[in-house]
């Protein structure tokens, strides 16, 4: 008996370490495969340059225009997931009867199982063209129209992650706030929405996160020109959609080839960041709540 | 309606869904007196002092038959303002229930939302209940450190303070001391004897000394039926049912 416990211990102990090693395995692929470029182009060059011509002769390696378009269409989708994701769990934490949640809330996961090509083909053929119609713009892929795809991909996580917040207030304190003659409305502002605060904001930076990351959507409706934005209603390329769209015609370690490594080693300490902040945050939500680390 | 009377409850009926909780009560709660309410679980005692209140209809699917009157009015009359219900009728629950905020924003929450915005008004009645709900002293020097890193005890009497802040004139208690100590437990009713002079009283408790050493009046329940109910001295020494000799002394539940 004893002794098969303990090989289960084993079992699972490997399974749940098999993907802190791949992990692991990325993050040193990552720095071996892109530090190389800061001894061809500075870091300061790299981050800030203006030009993206890799391969130009000679090639200039500036992914300012790639960041800013990242930043861009992240930025964007921000303002879409968060009113949409935020607002949809308030709806369903706080308004929806039981049968509407039952509906709503395996609709909003049934969105965020959507293969991200088909976003992207969705954006492609309906959502572009109609921006483009309807905004009078010389180009239907844009950052925006980036935008509005990603800030409804990540509009599922945005919600179901406010919403497990908003859930795990406890009953009580709705209770003490009728209690002492608050409406419903002061409920919800002055202890429910405090209350989830650090929650929701976690819940806004995973789903900035996974907007910073996507890639196939935005490689197929935003257009692809890497130059430095100066609206929104023009195509950008973003760090994800250079990877992807670049990685194929690169020559095995040529400079190009570190570049877009080098590219990856950003984009994964931006996410890493993100997550870690979101982290941070949700531990000091669960200790505010009384929860526990 | 005699004038010592502050809650009639005539003829309740109050259901669950299709589950009775209350059959048939009726009784008259005193003005500056403390009830309490006592009778084995589940018997209705929390169902009972939550219509005082209005609580009740949090709960979805519930349903009431006739009235319950506050001052002669029908608290549930389609005129009454819930809200203005709740603010003269404060309850303190089971488990403390700070709020994650300060120990001052805690005690101001109710004064806020009752839009009093004036400053000064707001700190002279936090310390005004903090001191009546005796834990003043104790948190004076650190008023917007966190509620929830007081001691249970504390965290109850805060709740108490932040029910007095919006001086209510009947005072709901769901078993206030079930998660306390002793000690605690003794400060609280001390307290409530206190409060007595300004307050009407309803307290649920499962601690028959707790009854018989602070309440005026004692109503025995059982399985949503009101047994008995009078002055507590009589219950707990002649007590005119055979049920309630028995639940008092112990003999069962
Ligand atoms: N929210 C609810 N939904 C359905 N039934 C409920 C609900 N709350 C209470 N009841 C039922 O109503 C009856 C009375 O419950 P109540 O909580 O008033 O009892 P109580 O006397 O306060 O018990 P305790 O001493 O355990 O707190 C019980 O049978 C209980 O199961
Ligand atoms: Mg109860």
């Amino acid at each position: 008996m004893i002794q098969r416990e303990k090989v289960y211990k084993y079992i699972f102990a490997g399974l749940a370490f098999t993907s802190l090693i791949f992990l692991i395995g990325i993050t040193i692929v990552l720095f071996k495969e892109g530090l190389p470029m800061f001894k061809e182009v500075g870091l300061f060059e790299f981050l800030g340059g203006k030009y993206w011509y890799p391969t130009y002769e000679p090639p200039d390696f500036g992914i300012l225009p790639l960041i800013l378009g990242s930043f861009l269409v992240t930025l964007g989708a921000l303002f879409i997931c968060v009113p949409l994701g935020v607002g949809s769990a308030l709806y369903i934490n706080e308004i929806a009867t039981g049968r509407q949640k039952t509906i709503l809330k395996p609709l909003i996961e049934i969105l965020a199982g959507i293969p991200s090509i088909v976003y992207g083909f969705f954006g492609m053929v309906v959502v572009a063209p109609f921006l483009q119609e309807l905004l009078g713009l010389p180009v239907g892929q844009t950052a925006f129209t980036g935008s509005l795809m990603l800030g409804i991909m990540a509009t599922p996580t945005v919600c179901s992650i406010s919403e497990d917040a908003l859930s795990f207030v406890p009953k009580s304190f709705r209770y003490a706030s009728f209690a002492t003659g608050a409406n419903r409305w002061q409920t919800l502002t002055k202890v429910i929405i405090p209350s989830a605060g650090s929650g929701i904001s976690t819940a806004i930076i995973l789903g900035m996160s996974r907007a910073v990351g996507e890639t196939m959507t935005v490689l197929m409706v935003t257009g692809g020109a890497a130059v430095i934005p100066h609206s929104i209603f023009q195509p950008v390329r973003t760090m994800t959609a250079t990877i992807a769209a670049e990685m194929g015609e690169t020559v095995l370690g040529s400079n190009h080839y570190h570049a877009l490594f080098a590219i990856g080693l950003i984009l994964f300490l931006i996410t890493l960041i993100f997550n870690i902040i979101a982290e941070l945050i949700s531990r000091r939500f669960r200790i505010k709540l009384g929860l526990g680390r | 309606m005699a004038e010592n009377i502050r809650i009639e409850v005539k003829d309740v009926n109050f259901y669950y869904g299709k589950k009775s909780a209350l059959q048939n009560v009726s009784m008259d709660i005193k003005k500056n007196k403390i009830t309490a309410i006592i009778g084995p679980s589940g018997c209705g005692k929390s169902t009972l002092i939550r219509l005082f209140n209005r609580m009740n209809e949090l709960i979805p699917n519930t349903r009431l038959e006739g009235r319950i009157n506050l001052d002669g009015k029908n608290i549930y009359s389609s005129k009454i303002d819930v809200v203005e219900v709740r603010r003269r009728i404060g309850m303190v629950f089971q488990k403390p229930n700070p709020f994650p905020k300060s120990i001052f924003e805690n005690v101001a929450y109710g004064l806020r939302v009752n839009g009093i915005k004036e400053r000064k008004y707001i700190a002279a009645k936090v310390e005004k209940s903090l001191k009546n709900a005796a834990i003043w002293e104790e948190v004076k020097d650190r008023l917007s450190d966190n509620a929830l890193g007081l001691s249970g005890g504390q965290q109850q009497r805060l709740c108490i303070a932040r029910a007095l802040a919006v001086e209510p004139e009947v005072l709901l208690m769901d078993e206030p001391c079930s998660a306390l100590d002793p000690t605690s437990t003794r400060k609280i009713e001390e307290l409530i004897l206190d409060l007595k002079k300004k307050y009407t009283i309803v307290i649920v408790t499962h601690n028959m000394q707790q009854a018989a050493r602070i309440a005026d009046y004692t109503a025995f329940f059982m399985l949503g039926d009101l047994i008995e109910y009078d002055v507590t001295d009589k219950i707990f020494t002649r007590p005119s049912k055979k049920v309630t000799e028995d639940y008092i002394t112990g003999r069962f539940g």
